[in-house]
């Protein structure tokens, strides 16, 4: 297992998870790379979303502990955690009637006391999240009437409201087509490189993980089965053991990073040569 | 939409965030206004018409003092304590409810629906006919028992507002109804005007004690939920967000537990008033655009409490009918109608 050099302020050790008595995720160790884009992949049901819970404190380990900064996660008052760990959930509630300021302006929450409301820094906070996410011409439209690439810019921006080193992102590309998923990669990708916020996402599609992270996780049955750049995780092997899946890995000719094409049983693939 | 992909490096124009806000925050100002003004007229209503009418000078003579033969009996003992009553119950009742459908998310979770209002009724009528305590001691039995029927219903049901709560609360209500029946049975002290107080909520004959208990425990109660709500428009996002947000399921808890409490001490006061706690909060949302409201929910809550005694002790002459009653009859259809609604457009919140 490869381990980039840098430091980590997120890490886990023997991390166990699970629901009740259903183990999802089994010991896993990994360590988050500062500064970098990382992207957690794996077929459904791996525990990916979980695990990414359990960076984010949201599910209490069974075993195993998640350290930010050095300390476990679950010790430290949640509210101070959210000063440097944010998080967007697969699925956020977009409340009724509530306008996209509103909205991107409670991702201060973490930073306002019970008495103290809305300072410069707060404002300034706000703006600057809107600016990054060209939300502004939204600003004063209701939430619940946006599109769903819209949407998620605006729940996107909420997090960046926030102003953590840490970001965390379950699915952000859910429910959008392609150029709109692209979109929020390039997103997210250009937040990594002009702020240096540390990304954590759980992604579904691999060739866009592979051409986005800079460090890619695999996970299987709840256990990583490979760890380390795109090229190194991204190989016809670990394809086919991590997804069951007989498949060919060619280079992107765009980005030039792996590109994973599914053989599947329907391609007429060996008769169409012959013919020739 | 055509699809931006890069980030502007120097936002020229930055629009100003509180005119974004402008529209919502001036509704909200103006539902409030309103709803204030809604509050004072119904009180005004409900003390100074019906069978014996004051006019506004005579109300403040009394109100300071001067002894007018009859009229001030009448006033004092009687249509000011109720009306007071009717404004803190409503209050109570209001603010929970909205706070129920709030956090669990679902408008049929409110107090008296699965089951809170009931429990704190059977509580407290256990302690009044079977254990012969009175007030305070009272009001400690009902809040027992919202907690005890509030904790079974989350047990049985888990932490989400779905339908399994619903279902699990309006099961436990059933049994709750079932248990205030049988002590009312049993007891030797047996009248209608109690029977009715401790199943369907009435005003009736209410003492200032009585108040003046309720309005201390809504002078810590209502202040808490204030701070507390903070968490609530993040709470709103749902519970992962929130967490991330820094606000857990703890919060959350708390919360509810301040909602219970609410609808123990109206309880107590006035038994179980039907649907009030079950109308304000989509009322309330309703005028606010869909946006969820506490203060506009308590104040919803009181005007209807006011308006529904009012109806309910002239409707019938001669006869003073409980509130519950009134309340019941329009809260039945009402929930015919959310629930048609609902079906119309899809929405369940």
């Amino acid at each position: 297992m490869t381990h980039s050099t840098g430091s980590n302020r997120l890490l886990t050790q023997d991390l166990t998870l699970g629901y009740g008595d259903r183990q999802v995720v089994h010991e896993v160790s990994v360590a988050i790379p500062d500064g970098k884009v990382t992207v957690v992949v794996g077929p459904n049901a791996c525990g990916k979303s979980t695990l990414l819970k359990g960076l984010a404190r949201l599910v209490r380990p069974q075993g195993g502990v998640v350290l930010l900064d050095g300390e476990a996660i679950h010790r430290r008052p949640t509210k101070e955690v959210a000063k440097v760990l944010g998080l967007l959930p697969q699925n956020p509630i977009a409340p009724e009637g509530v306008v996209v300021a509103d909205l991107v302006g409670r991702g201060r929450h973490p930073h306002q006391g019970v008495f103290t409301r809305w300072t410069a820094e707060d404002r300034a906070a706000v703006e600057e999240a809107m600016a990054l996410t060209d939300t502004f011409d939204l600003a004063d439209r209701a939430v619940d009437e946006l599109s769903g690439g819209q949407r998620q810019r605006v729940w996107v921006a909420m997090a960046l409201a926030q102003g953590t080193d840490l970001l965390l992102l379950d699915e952000p590309t859910t429910y959008l087509d392609v150029a709109h998923q692209v979109e929020m990669l390039d997103l997210l990708v250009e937040l990594n490189a002009r702020r240096g916020t540390t990304i954590v996402m759980v992604l579904h599609d691999l060739n866009l993980s592979a051409r986005y992270a800079d460090h890619l996780v695999a996970l299987h049955a709840g256990r990583i089965v490979a760890e380390g750049t795109p090229a190194e995780v991204v190989t016809e092997d670990v394809v086919r053991t991590v997804f069951g899946l007989d498949n060919r890995v060619i280079e992107d000719p765009v980005s030039h990073t792996p590109l994973v094409v599914p053989v599947g049983r329907h391609v007429p693939l060996a008769p169409l040569q012959e013919n020739r | 939409m055509p699809v931006t992909t890069t980030l502007p490096d120097e936002p020229e124009v930055r629009p100003d965030l509180r005119t974004a806000t402008r529209r919502p925050r001036r509704r909200r100002r103006l539902v409030i206004g309103g709803l204030v003004v809604a509050l004072v007229a119904a009180f005004a209503i409900r003390v100074l018409l019906g069978d014996y009418t004051f006019t506004v000078p005579d109300f403040f003579r009394i109100l300071f003092g001067e002894q007018l033969p009859v009229s001030t009996f009448i006033l004092m003992e009687s249509k000011l304590p109720r009306a007071v009553l009717a404004v803190l119950v409503g209050l109570a009742l209001g603010s929970a409810g909205s706070l129920f459908q709030m956090l669990l998310r679902n408008p049929l979770a409110s107090p008296d629906i699965v089951g809170v209002s009931l429990g704190a009724s059977a509580a407290g009528i256990f302690a009044l006919l079977t254990l012969g305590l009175r007030d305070g001691a009272v009001s400690a039995f009902a809040v027992v028992g919202a907690v005890a029927v509030s904790a079974v219903v989350r047990w049985v049901a888990g932490t989400t507002g779905g339908y399994r709560l619903v279902l699990t609360g309006v099961g436990v209500a059933a049994a709750m109804v079932s248990v205030v029946q049988y002590l009312l049975a049993r007891s030797s002290t047996w009248d209608v005007q109690l029977a009715l107080r401790w199943l369907v909520g009435s005003l009736n004959n209410v003492p200032w004690s009585t108040v003046g208990l309720l309005a201390v425990s809504l002078a810590v109660l209502l202040p808490t939920l204030a701070v507390m709500s903070r968490s609530l428009e993040v709470l709103e996002l749902g519970d992962e967000a929130a967490a991330g947000l820094g606000v857990g399921r703890h919060r959350t808890d708390a919360l509810l537990l301040v909602g219970v409490l609410l609808t123990a001490v109206a309880v107590a006061a006035a038994g179980p008033v039907a649907f009030v706690a079950f109308m304000s909060g989509p009322i309330a949302r309703a005028l606010m655009g869909g946006r969820h409201s506490l203060l506009a929910g308590a104040l919803v809550g009181a005007v209807l409490v006011l308006l529904a005694d009012h109806v309910a002790a002239y409707l019938v002459p001669d006869v003073v009918l409980p509130v519950g009653i009134v309340t019941g009859a329009v809260g039945g259809p009402f929930l015919l109608w959310l629930l048609a609604r609902g079906a119309a457009t899809g929405r369940t919140g």
